[in-house]
């Protein structure tokens, strides 16, 4: 069965393994979530549970209609609220999950929103290879060709080409779950996550 | 930084780490691996930079092995290092003593900090 919870990226550190090598490891406060609804088939046309975050949020954060909605799964402050795609069957409004359910857990999925960073040209972006600096080449960090003449007469979608970059959804997949503490609900992912500390992480725990 | 990561750092933090700094001369004991068996290397040289802090804190050691520089980074809190002695603390006016590479024979020493 697939699991899922929502965090918080707290950080890097490193630690040492039974192999006395050392791992470097991202921290997660993950969960405690609550189920706030579920979704079938018959009423959404898919499978999912929605659950929310529970942590501290200001009086004003949260409007009305998000109240009412918390309400009625008898949840208390929560402020992200993701949905978790495919079957629940043990769970129901008002569940709480924690990183308990990670216990036995080894490879997890993470999915948050990459750090920022603006519009850059076509050289940071796609890694493409910019000229020559000196010797008066006058091509230095341009992007070059982006096509044909008067046959096709446009530019062909999805040419790369300079824009915004980062700020968008990115999946890690297979990521060692390295510890669970559950005592302050923390999960130790081996390796690098998306996202600035304090960013909004979805972990999807593969058994 | 967070507390809690503070917390993971501490665990894996050891207590029994001397006070020492660089240009002092240490003996690290390494435990080393050899298929089943377990035995203890020592490392002895100057200590000639000491980076980073808590858990991910490292020392380079350096010492001359046969007419060969060699250095070592441990990484302090490493469950690898069984034991860390002071043999002598060095006079040094810099804290990073990267320089004694270029340096050869009589130069490369470094003077005992003498307290009185």
């Amino acid at each position: 069965m697939k699991i899922g919870i929502l965090g918080r990226k707290v950080g890097m550190t490193q630690i040492f393994d039974e192999t006395r090598a050392v791992v470097p490891v991202t921290v997660v406060a993950a969960g405690p979530c609550v189920v706030l609804q579920k979704k079938s088939p018959s009423t959404d046309g898919y499978h999912a549970v929605q659950v929310g975050l529970v942590e501290k949020v200001g009086r004003r954060a949260i409007t009305k209609p998000q109240a009412g909605h918390l309400k009625k799964a008898g949840a208390g402050s929560v402020r992200a609220i993701r949905e978790l795609r495919g079957e629940f069957p043990d769970l129901v409004p008002g569940n709480t999950i924690t990183v308990d359910l990670f216990k036995d857990i080894q490879v997890v999925e993470v999915i948050g929103t990459s750090k920022g960073k603006g519009f850059q040209g076509v050289v940071r972006r796609h890694h493409f290879r910019g000229g020559r600096a000196t010797h008066g080449s006058m091509f230095h960090r341009a992007p070059g060709s982006i096509g044909a003449s008067s046959d096709p007469s446009r530019v062909f979608k999805g040419t790369k080409m300079g824009g915004q970059m980062g700020s968008g959804r990115v999946t890690v997949k297979n990521l060692r779950l390295v510890q669970v503490d559950a005592e302050r609900g923390l999960l130790l992912i081996r390796g690098a996550v998306p996202g600035p500390r304090g960013g909004l992480l979805t972990i999807h725990g593969i058994r | 930084m967070s507390e809690n990561i503070e917390a993971i750092e501490k665990q894996g933090q050891r207590e029994d780490v001397p006070v020492f700094k660089a240009g002092d001369t240490v003996r690290v004991h390494v435990k080393v691996r050899e298929g089943e068996k377990e035995r203890l290397q020592v490392f002895q040289g100057v200590v000639i930079a000491r980076k980073h802090g808590g858990v991910r804190e490292t020392i380079t050691v350096r010492k001359i092995s046969g007419g060969m520089g060699v250095e070592r980074i441990f990484p302090l809190h490493s469950p690898i290092i069984d034991k860390i002695e002071v043999v002598s603390e060095g006079k040094i006016r810099r804290a990073k003593l990267y320089y004694l590479r270029e340096l050869k024979g009589k130069k490369a020493r470094i003077e005992e900090l003498r307290r009185d």
